[in-house]
């Protein structure tokens, strides 16, 4: 009888997930699915033989005093290092769980089946905890962006695979708990040297990667308690991350193993960049920008990093509330890796309430360009780069790109010449129908709306 | 193989088949809370954490035991909440086009 309540849990999670997939259902299945964890919580309460009450009551309100003071806090353009932290979580809950295991039963009488289940949950719930927090640091700004390399780390990451190879066997055989926390150790490791050498501008897989190792963590300690719920809910979450995970490197034109293991972006990304004196560029003011957008008829804008940084979603709406204003069409384009995480760009522009008519994903913007007057870029720089397409020995050649070149006028706005987290220079920014407009995306869109007014 | 695990595997592969279709099908526009409510999904593991609290005879068992249900407590009500929250973002936008019409 427990199982098949369990199983109605299980089919709300499939159900929850499939409502998510369609804008006007996404609201009730995500509703759908948390009942069906509320359900899998209380049955798990009333059947089980629970003894320490209080343990489970302060656990659960801590949690939940964590939980809803970070989900209503955590700021939209935020929200890559909430999901990061929220994984981590998720990934060191499931490797404690494998842990309480170790120490309550007898080692030596499990079968092999058990110790295996045991030892992947403790791995890949380490990992994935220590692996999102790195991420969420790099995101949140406590460590650097860029891939941090050091001499014999791949030689380090080996040997650390091996050593928890070597004694996670021995764990098994012997049957010693320290086995298992020197798994636990290095596992813990293992996830800080993962993701240390991965650039900001590889988040988005990053961290869809590591959402689907919080989902393969809870599905082994499934196996661990021999539990359908967590085998189902894990392997739900295992292959939707991975989904993400897949379409992420396809819009990069890269491997999974190459943004894991390429430290890519490391040449020449010190973040000083060329210094502007060395190629000429043409810069713009407020008043130059407002002239070139106030007369044209169609208008794209390509967000990217920049926007969220500065926060300036709104800003961006009420500029493109004033074009509309004086008759232009304004379109954005969205490349599938614009901003740190899947759909991060999307989640943005909806708090500040822009149509979802507007929004056009790389197929549909692409063949605008040629028809489009002006070009505003919003602190994106590698997925509008021409060396994608034109320059075979660039590192990001064969990345399908928003050829903005093609547009009448591109206004590119960023805080400096400095290349992207890629550390990639970019063409574009020395192109002739290239205006730079060196400021804070916020700052630019409300000086240019100012400017609009006096036009 | 225990029959157990056999039955475990064979869970688990058609589950992970489940999500692939289910998923597979997601425009961009939706990527960011599809992530955020997979991953209260995935602390479906507070219910391990739950009955290792709850059962553990040992101190140590029993710290370990509310570390996780916190844990995972965290990720599931921090999870779904926020996912709600943008999603409410997603909503309005449908809602005032059907009045505009």
């Amino acid at each position: 009888m427990t199982a098949i309540l369990y199983l109605a849990s299980a089919v709300a999670f499939i159900v929850g997930l499939k409502r998510l997939g369609s804008p006007s259902t996404a609201r009730s299945g995500n509703r759908i699915a948390a009942i069906g964890m509320l359900a899998a919580v209380v049955i798990t309460l009333v059947t089980e033989d629970i003894v320490n009450w209080w343990t489970i009551l302060a656990g659960l309100a801590v949690g939940a005093i964590v939980g809803v003071w970070a989900a209503v806090r955590v700021q939209m353009t935020a929200m890559p290092q909430m999901v990061a932290a929220f994984n981590g979580l998720g990934g060191i809950a499931s490797a404690l769980v494998a842990a309480t295991e170790v120490v309550e039963v007898d080692l030596t009488a499990l079968s092999v089946d058990t110790v295996v289940s045991i030892l992947l949950s403790i791995l890949i719930g380490a990992i994935t905890f220590t692996g999102s927090f790195i991420a969420f640091g790099k995101l949140q700004g406590i460590l650097p962006g860029r891939p941090l390399l050091f001499p014999g780390q791949q030689v380090l990451n080996v040997l650390v695979v091996l050593g928890i190879l070597g004694v996670g066997v021995w764990a098994g055989v012997s049957g010693e708990p320290t086995g298992y926390w020197v798994v636990g150790g290095l596992s813990l490791l293992l996830g800080v040297l993962a993701v240390v050498p991965i650039g900001g501008a590889d988040m988005p897989v990053v961290i869809s990667l590591l959402n689907s190792f919080s989902g393969l963590a809870a599905a082994a300690a499934g196996f661990v308690i021999e539990s359908n719920p967590l085998i189902i809910g894990g392997a739900l979450v295992g292959a939707a991350g991975l989904i993400l995970t897949f379409q992420m490197t396809e819009a990069m034109n890269r491997s999974l193993a190459n943004v894991l293991f390429a430290g890519f972006g490391t040449e020449g990304g010190d973040g000083t960049g060329e210094g502007i004196a060395d190629r000429p560029v043409k810069r713009a003011t407020a008043e130059d920008a407002a002239i070139s957008l106030g007369y044209a008829d169609s208008v794209m804008i390509v967000p990217g990093y920049g926007l969220a940084v500065a926060q300036a979603q709104h800003a961006v709406r009420k500029l493109a509330d004033a074009l509309e204003g004086r008759g232009a069409k304004v379109h954005y384009a969205i490349h599938p890796v614009a901003g740190r995480m899947p759909g991060h760009m999307n989640v943005l522009l909806a708090e500040a309430d822009v149509p979802y008519e507007q929004l056009l994903d790389l197929e549909q913007a692409d063949p605008q360009f040629p028809q489009t007057d002006v070009v505003l870029i919003l602190g994106a720089n590698d997925v509008v780069n021409p060396s994608a397409r034109d320059d075979p020995s660039s590192q990001i050649y064969g990345m399908p790109i928003l050829n903005v070149d093609r547009a009448g006028t591109v206004i590119v706005v960023k805080r400096s010449l400095s290349p992207g987290f890629a550390g990639i220079d970019n063409p574009l920014f020395y192109d002739e129908k290239t205006l730079m407009f060196f400021a804070d995306a916020k700052e630019a869109l409300e000086t240019t709306v100012a400017a609009l007014k006096d036009l | 193989m225990s029959t157990a695990l056999v039955i475990g595997i064979t869970v688990f592969v058609l589950a992970a088949f489940v999500g692939f279709e289910v998923i597979s099908k997601v425009p961009p526009t939706l990527h960011t809370p599809l992530m955020s409510g997979a991953n209260a999904i995935s602390g479906i593991t507070i219910i391990g954490a739950v009955t290792a609290a709850g059962l553990g005879s040992t101190p140590l068992a029993q710290i370990l035991g509310l570390l996780a249900v916190a844990t995972a407590t965290v990720n599931v009500v921090g999870g779904f909440l926020v996912t709600d929250r943008m999603l409410e973002m997603f909503r309005s936008r449908a809602d005032r086009r059907r009045d505009g019409q």
